[in-house]
């Protein structure tokens, strides 16, 4: 009866692995790279006094997201994370205007059909140099909202609270 | 006479010697930047880290590493991984609103071209009903093996 072989930290920390091994639970000996990235990047002590201040339920997840803010640092060590949330936030704005473009035509098509009965009429077409050229001017685009009276357009997200950290 | 020393050696207790890695990036007036990094990352890591990169991008990186660390003091199961699934629910908002919004455009403009079309009009509601039928099937009870691990 041998004993159950040490956790993939106390492997690379040549130490004893305990029972009670911080740990054991979230760094099988079978994922070694897996605590080798958290080590290099948080440092070992650092990961254990950060486990000990959470809730045993909420442990996995935190050394999931550690593992994961590790990785994205070792690939990009000047961005890490940082570099993904800039991309992600680029994304977010490129859909808003696309977004804000569509309801535009929305509002143009709803506008030519009511004006459809009137003598002088709007051709669709009119509406598209109107968009087209101020794609990228999201003023003009809700200075014709305005116009329109519209309360349809999408906000920007309020609530991304980390926005004052990082310009 | 004050000793000079940048936030880091100041709160190491240490000599800050003329070229010290971490003052340019820790200066004495916000101690609190090198408290953060110091306790998610520790000295040494944030030394090791910024001694391999070339000195133009140092500055960079000492920024990204205070908004994670800051992130991870704030949210300490998740840190700045929570953002990024914040984010990503945000954009797979934002692209539904939008395949929403243009169907009825196409619809809109069908309709304007035969007032009569409600074979269309049935085809826009049926996407709508799809459509709520994949957001009620995202579900995500373990926020961070959901997909982007």
């Amino acid at each position: 009866m041998g004993g159950s072989s040490p956790c993939a930290s106390c492997k690379l920390l040549r130490r004893r692995c305990a029972k009670d091994c911080i740990f054991a639970p979230y760094f099988p000996s079978d994922e070694p790279h897996k605590f080798a990235i958290v080590h290099k990047v948080f440092g070992a002590s650092n990961v254990s006094k950060m486990l000990q201040e959470l809730p045993i339920l909420q442990r996995a997840d935190a050394v999931s997201s550690l593992v994961y803010e590790a990785n994205a640092r070792v690939r990009d060590p000047v961005y890490g994370c940082v570099g993904a949330i800039s991309y992600l936030k680029n994304q977010i704005s490129q859909l808003q205007m696309q977004l804000a473009v569509a309801q535009t035509e929305i509002l143009c098509i709803q506008m030519q059909q009511q004006e459809s009965a009137l003598p002088t009429q709007i051709h669709q077409d009119d509406c598209k140099p109107f968009l087209l050229a101020n794609n990228n001017n999201l003023d003009s685009i809700s200075q014709y909202l305005n116009f329109a009276s519209s309360s349809n357009v999408i906000q920007d997200p309020a609530d991304l609270k980390r926005e004052s950290f990082w310009t | 006479m004050s000793s000079g020393r940048c936030a880091a050696c100041r709160y190491l207790r240490r000599r800050c010697t003329e070229d010290c890695i971490l003052s340019p990036y820790f200066p004495s007036n916000n101690p609190q930047r090198f408290v953060s990094v110091h306790r998610i990352y520790g000295a040494s890591n944030v030394t090791k880290l910024l001694l391999q990169l070339p000195t133009h991008l140092r500055a960079e990186a000492a920024d990204s590493l205070y908004f994670e660390a800051q992130c991870r003091l704030e949210d300490p199961v998740y840190g700045c991984v929570g953002l990024i699934f914040m984010l990503q629910q945000q954009i797979h908002a934002a692209e539904s609103q939008l395949v929403k919004t243009q169907a009825e455009i196409a619809v809109m403009k069908s309709q304007g071209q035969n007032p009569e079309a409600q074979q269309a009009e049935q085809d826009f509601n049926n996407l709508l009903l799809q459509q709520s039928d994949n957001d009620a099937a995202l579900s995500f009870p373990n926020q961070v093996s959901s997909g982007f691990i």
